[in-house]
């Protein structure tokens, strides 16, 4: 009994925080912070792994997400909403609630497919030049989606909004708020479950030391592959679930600074520790909305803060450790297989 | 039928011959050297074996197939396995993991097992578990199963190093200068340890080696090569007293 604790107060955490938003306990505004955290969460998680776990130094996560939040919204708008280019919904409302996961699963999909684009050349290439390629495929996709006057170019694309009503007409709960948290949850979940397996550690292998373990066995290029579709594919989830909390994506929202917005939480929460990237994602957007009051000079304090942070603290919050290693006592409060 | 067999293996980077015309035969549970001066083209000759490499000529054959093509973690699954001059453990992971990550060949799961923690999955990790300890306990090494590598002494890590190639279960196992940077008391427990292994699992173990003293109390065939061609073959006692062998150590006494 005591080993499910954890996974008692995980679920007991999220219909709390679902009835908060149901009556009204919560304002709106706090609903949409948590859902930027659960969001955040997954983006610098999924980073993590390659970032962290794997020692390439990944910057575009942003495009990932790009790929994901358009491939989903265009899925839900095509089934759920009227749009003047594309047409009248082509399912009735009350399958709104498997049409909006199935949308998010083909945006994961798609993203996870634009991850090849990083994977591939990765085979061969590593470090900075590795760094390069990602930065210029997060631009391939913000190009890309600019020029593509059907989706809205550079205005953006939105419409997805009508996915939530669709749903609140069947059932009126925070549908959106369930789907970030059940999202966070499976992401770490997962992620959790890799990098735990004989498999997943094959990962920190190639970054401590790619030749002993190309030699000792490990297949490093399938490794790869598994690692950057992986990320990129849970970031596709990210972007579905971003797109669908805001109601309106343009390609903007997904250039280089947010990819780098992903890397400092990663960096913050430390380099190879799942619950370090959870951490450092909530701290940060905590932090962003904190420190709203500053105004522009926000972007003043957030940038000396992270130098302050590489002086004192390099490894980041956690350093590879996770929580569990730090206060072995959890330990007795969940079963992980 | 050899377990291993090179013939006119040649490698040459750009206008240097590091291995030129090399030919071996090696039986099943022989215990080889490999010697010969600094630069002599030994490392490149355990390259080229376990795929790090591909040879510009000859052929390298495992049990009877061709290992032309084939990547490093494809050799390794045919039952090759090696340690290196400079200890390359995993230096961030703890022993036992550094164990169980040169299992991958023979992992026999897929991802979506690895995700859903099928019973495949549980099996198959318990398996390699089960491999782990069993050589962490017999190799003396259980008690640090959990200390990470970079925190042992660099006796200790050879030890380990040796444990990680050991449990690809290999039938060929190359030991890159496993004395180099050991005291005299570590040099001792190497010996008695590749003496061990020998006796006890079915394997082949070729070393390349600079102490006589390791290589002398080993091995009974030592290949002598220098400048990347072989200069001499045979027993310890035919090699001590081979000329081309000490002339390529010492030199020529004709100044």
């Amino acid at each position: 009994m005591q080993k499910h604790v954890a996974t008692i107060a995980i679920f007991a955490g999220i219909i709390l925080l679902v009835l908060c938003a149901q009556f009204h306990i919560l304002d709106q505004y706090y609903i949409s912070v948590l859902m930027f955290m659960g969001v955040n969460v997954i983006l610098a998680s999924s980073l993590n792994l390659v970032n962290g776990y794997m020692g390439e130094f990944s910057c575009g996560h942003g495009g990932f997400m790009c790929v994901g939040a358009y491939v989903s919204s265009i899925c839900t708008v095509l089934m759920f909403s009227k749009n003047h280019i594309l047409g009248a919904p082509l399912l009735p409302p009350q399958f709104a609630f498997i049409g909006f996961p199935l949308a998010l699963v083909a945006g994961s999909a798609a993203s996870s497919v634009a991850g090849l684009v990083v994977a591939i050349p990765s085979f061969k290439t590593r470090g900075d030049y590795l760094a390069i390629i990602t930065l210029a495929a997060n631009y391939i996709v913000i190009s890309a989606i600019n020029n593509m006057e059907i989706i809205g170019g550079p205005r953006g694309f939105m419409g997805m909004s009508a996915t939530e009503r669709a749903m609140q007409s069947m059932l009126d709960i925070p549908w959106v708020l369930i789907f970030v948290l059940l999202g966070t949850v499976f992401t770490v979940w997962l992620l959790r479950r890799f990098v735990s397996s004989t498999l997943g550690k094959g990962v920190p292998a190639i970054c401590q030391d790619e030749i002993a373990a190309e030699i000792m066995s490990v297949d490093t290029n399938r490794m790869k592959l598994i690692a950057f579709m992986l990320s990129s594919g849970l970031a596709g989830l990210a972007g579905g679930l971003y797109a669908q909390v805001l109601g309106y994506v343009n390609p903007q929202s997904f250039d280089i600074m947010r990819s780098t917005e992903v890397m400092v939480m990663v960096y913050l929460g430390g380099m190879g520790s799942l619950s370090g990237a959870a951490i450092a994602a909530i701290l940060y957007t905590v932090l962003m909305e904190a420190l709203r009051f500053l105004d522009v000079w926000k972007w003043v304090v957030i940038p000396l803060l992270l130098i302050l942070l590489m002086q004192f603290r390099p490894e980041g919050i956690m350093g590879n450790k996770e929580l569990s290693d730090l206060f072995p006592k959890l330990r007795k409060y969940y079963s992980f297989k | 039928m050899s377990l291993l067999e090179i013939k006119g293996l040649t490698r040459r980077f750009g206008g240097l011959i590091a291995v030129n015309d090399f030919n071996i035969e090696l039986g099943e549970r022989e215990l080889v050297a490999l010697i010969g001066p600094n630069g002599a083209g030994k490392t490149t000759v355990f390259n080229l074996i376990s795929g790090f490499y591909q040879p510009s000529e000859g052929s390298i054959r495992l049990k009877g197939k061709d290992t032309k093509g084939l990547r490093p973690h494809q050799v390794t699954g045919l039952g090759v396995a090696r340690t290196f001059q400079g200890i390359r453990l995993w230096s961030e992971m703890h022993v036992l993991d550094n164990i169980r990550i040169a299992q991958h060949y023979r992992l026999g799961y897929s991802l979506v097992d690895c995700f859903l923690r099928t019973k495949n999955y549980m099996l198959r990790e318990k398996a390699i578990d089960d491999i782990a300890w069993e050589l962490l306990e017999a190799m003396g090494l259980k008690d640090c199963a959990y200390e990470l590598p970079r925190n042992l002494p660099y006796g200790v890590q050879r030890r380990v190093e040796i444990a990680r190639a050991m449990s690809v279960k290999p039938s060929l196992l190359l030991l890159d200068e496993p004395a180099a940077g050991l005291n005299s008391a570590d040099v001792e427990g190497l010996i008695k340890l590749v003496r061990w292994i020998h006796d006890t699992f079915p394997v082949t173990i070729w070393m390349i080696e600079h102490q006589m003293k390791v290589v002398m109390s080993l091995c009974s065939r030592i290949k002598v090569v220098d400048f990347g061609t072989t200069i001499a073959d045979g027993n310890p006692e035919e090699i001590q007293k081979n000329h081309a062998v000490i002339k390529a150590y010492l030199g020529d006494d004709t100044i």
